[in-house]
C-alpha cells in the first residue's frame, strides 16, 4: 500500500469514529437529554443507516467520477455500518432488556418493527464475516458479489424498521428509503439497461 | 541575472529533508484534524443535544391543597424541570422531542384568547389572564404517561377544568367537550407540513371533563408554563396517555356527539378516543405493560389508569376497554 492510500484510509477511519467519539463525550458529560437511552439508540440506529448508504454510494460515485481510489474505502465504510448496527442492537439488548432474552423475544412478537430491525442486522453478519481479502478469494469474485447483493435487502429492512417505528413524521425514513432506491436503481440501470460497449473497446463509456 | 552554481548555495539554505517530511506530516495532520472537525460539526448540527433551559417567570400565590380521595397525593420523586422542559412531544414545532424547546423558544403567548362556545348558556371568549383568574392556581402533582412508553412525575400549576365549564353553564344536551390548539403556521412552523391534520384537536366525555383530576395547567414547578410544554394554557388528564392533554388551547366547544381527535384521525387502529392508560391493551406496535420513568435506568410496570383507577374506573363501568381503547 502506498503512503497516500494508507493516509486516505486513516482519514476515513478517523472520520467514521467522530460520531461515536462525540456520542461517548455526550454520555460522559450527561448531555444526552432526558432520555439518554433513547438518544443513544436513535443516534446509533441513524448512523447505521447513514454508513450503509455511504458504503452503497461508493461504487456509483466511483463509476460516475472515474475516481477508482474511492473503491478502496467501501469495505471499511460497510464495516462501520455493521459496527454502528451492533452498537444499536446493544443499546437495546443490553441497556433496554439487560440481556433478558425472554423479554426480548416477547418484544419481537409484540413489536414487529424490532423483528424487522433484527433481520436487517443479522443479514449484515455474513457480509461482515466475508469482508476479508481471504474470504473474497475463497468465495471467488462472482459468488462474493452475488452474496453481497443482499446488503440492499438489509438496507431496505433497516429503512422499513425506521418507518414502522415513527408515529406520524415519516419524512426521514422515506428519504433514506428513497436514497437507497436511487442507489439500487443506478446499479440495476448499469447492469441491465445501459448499453455495454463492445468488449474490446477499452475506453469507458461517454 | 545571477545564476548561482550549486556550490554557491549555502547548505543552510537548502530545506532539510527532516523539515520537508515534517511539513508533509503537518499538512496531513491538518487535513485529518480539519476533516474530523467538519464531520463533528455535521454530526452536531444534525444531532444536537437539547439547549440549557430558560428561566421562566414565577407564578404568585399558588395554593397547595390537602390531598383528597378524588385528588390523591403522589409521593414519587419529581421529574427535574430540565427534563420536563427539554423532552417534549409538540409536533407543531418539531417531531424530535429534544428539538421542541429551541423551536418553540420564541413562541409569543400574549395576547391570547380562548373561546368557550357550543352548547352553553353563556358562551364567552376569555382573555388568557381573565381565564387564569377564574380560580386560584393550585399545585397538582401528577404522573404523566406518554403513549410511547415513557413517564414523568410533574408538579403542574393550574385549576380544575370544571370551574371554567361551570362558568359558561353547559346545557343538558352537551355530552362532550372538544378542544382545539392554535392554528398559525407562521408561529408553529411544522403546521405547514402534512404530518398531522392541523389544527390539533382533542376531546373528552362530559363526565370525564368534569372530574376533579382534570385541570387546565398554566405552570410547572411554580413557573409560568414554557412554550414547549403548551403555553399559555393546556389540558392535563393524568389517567390518559399524554397526547390527550392538548396544548396551547384556543377553543373549547361543548358538543352533543363524540368529537374527532387528531391521533385517531391519523391512525384509528392505534389511538382511540378514550386512550386511557391501560397496561392490558397493547399499542399495535409496542407493549404498554411497562414504562421508563424519565431519570431511571430500568423500566417499571404501568399502572391501570396510570394509578388513578380508584378515582376514575367508575367512569367506564360496563365498558369493554379493549374495544373502547
Amino acid at each position: 500500500m502506498t503512503p497516500d492510500a494508507k493516509f486516505s484510509r486513516l482519514m476515513v477511519f478517523v472520520n467514521s469514529l467522530v460520531p461515536l467519539t462525540l456520542l461517548l463525550w455526550d454520555a460522559a458529560h450527561r448531555r444526552m437529554g432526558a432520555n439518554p437511552l433513547e438518544f443513544a439508540t436513535r443516534t446509533t440506529g441513524m448512523l447505521t443507516l447513514v454508513f450503509l448508504l455511504i458504503s452503497l454510494a461508493v461504487t456509483p460515485a466511483r463509476k460516475l467520477t472515474g475516481w477508482q481510489w474511492l473503491g478502496k474505502h467501501r469495505r471499511m465504510l460497510g464495516l462501520f455500518a455493521f459496527f454502528y448496527g451492533f452498537l444499536h442492537l446493544m443499546t437495546y439488548v443490553w441497556f433496554d432488556k439487560f440481556f433478558n432474552l425472554k423479554a426480548a423475544a416477547l418484544d419481537i412478537l409484540n413489536r414487529p418493527f424490532i423483528a424487522v430491525g433484527m433481520a436487517a442486522f443479522f443479514i449484515m453478519v455474513p457480509l461482515a464475516i466475508t469482508s476479508t481479502n481471504k474470504m473474497v478469494k475463497r468465495l471467488g469474485g462472482k459468488r462474493w458479489n452475488r452474496l453481497h447483493r443482499i446488503v440492499y435487502l438489509s438496507g431496505a429492512l433497516g429503512a422499513l424498521h425506521y418507518y414502522m417505528l415513527v408515529k406520524a413524521d415519516t419524512r426521514l425514513p422515506l428519504t433514506l428509503a428513497a436514497v437507497l432506491g436511487v442507489l439500487l436503481g443506478y446499479r440495476l440501470f448499469i447492469k441491465y439497461i445501459q448499453p455495454k460497449p463492445p468488449a474490446r473497446l477499452l475506453a469507458p463509456p461517454r | 541575472m545571477v545564476i548561482k552554481k550549486p556550490s554557491d548555495i549555502k547548505s543552510s539554505e537548502i530545506t532539510d529533508k527532516k523539515v520537508y517530511l515534517n511539513r508533509r506530516l503537518f499538512m496531513r495532520g491538518a487535513a485529518l484534524a480539519g476533516s474530523a472537525l467538519a464531520t463533528g460539526w455535521l454530526y452536531r448540527s444534525l444531532n444536537a443535544p437539547p439547549p440549557p433551559p430558560r428561566v421562566n417567570a414565577k407564578i404568585e400565590n399558588i395554593v397547595k391543597p390537602q390531598p383528597t380521595f378524588e385528588v390523591p397525593a403522589v409521593n414519587e420523586k419529581l421529574t427535574p424541570l430540565e427534563s420536563i422542559t427539554t423532552y417534549n412531544n409538540f409536533y407543531e414545532f418539531d417531531t424530535n422531542k429534544g428539538g421542541v424547546a429551541s423551536a418553540a423558544a420564541d413562541f409569543v403567548t400574549r395576547p391570547w384568547s380562548v373561546s368557550v362556545e357550543g352548547l352553553v348558556n353563556k358562551p364567552k371568549t376569555f382573555d388568557i389572564d381573565e381565564l387564569i383568574g377564574l380560580a386560584p392556581q393550585e399545585e397538582r402533582i401528577y404522573r404523566f404517561r406518554c403513549v410511547e412508553g415513557w413517564s414523568m412525575v410533574i408538579p403542574w400549576d393550574g385549576f380544575p377544568l370544571s370551574k371554567l365549564l361551570e362558568a359558561v353553564e353547559p346545557q343538558s344536551s352537551a355530552k362532550y367537550v372538544a378542544f382545539q390548539t392554535l392554528y398559525d403556521p407562521k408561529r408553529m412552523p411544522n403546521q405547514s407540513s402534512g404530518i398531522l391534520d392541523w389544527p390539533y384537536v382533542e376531546g373528552l366525555r362530559m363526565d370525564e371533563a368534569m372530574h376533579p383530576l382534570v385541570i387546565l395547567a398554566t405552570g410547572i414547578y411554580g413557573e409560568v408554563l414554557p412554550p414547549q410544554d403548551g403555553a399559555p394554557v393546556r389540558l392535563v388528564v393524568p389517567w390518559k396517555y399524554g397526547f390527550k392533554s392538548i396544548k396551547s388551547i384556543v377553543k373549547i366547544k361543548l358538543v352533543g356527539t363524540e368529537p374527532p381527535t387528531t391521533w385517531n384521525i391519523a391512525a384509528p387502529d392505534e389511538y382511540g378516543f378514550y386512550s386511557n392508560v391501560n397496561p392490558q391493551v397493547n399499542h399495535p406496535r409496542w407493549s404498554q405493560a411497562r414504562e421508563r420513568r424519565i431519570g431511571e435506568f430500568g423500566t417499571r410496570p404501568t399502572l391501570m389508569f396510570n394509578g388513578y383507577a380508584e378515582q376514575v374506573a367508575h367512569l367506564y363501568d360496563g365498558m369493554d376497554l379493549k374495544k373502547y381503547f
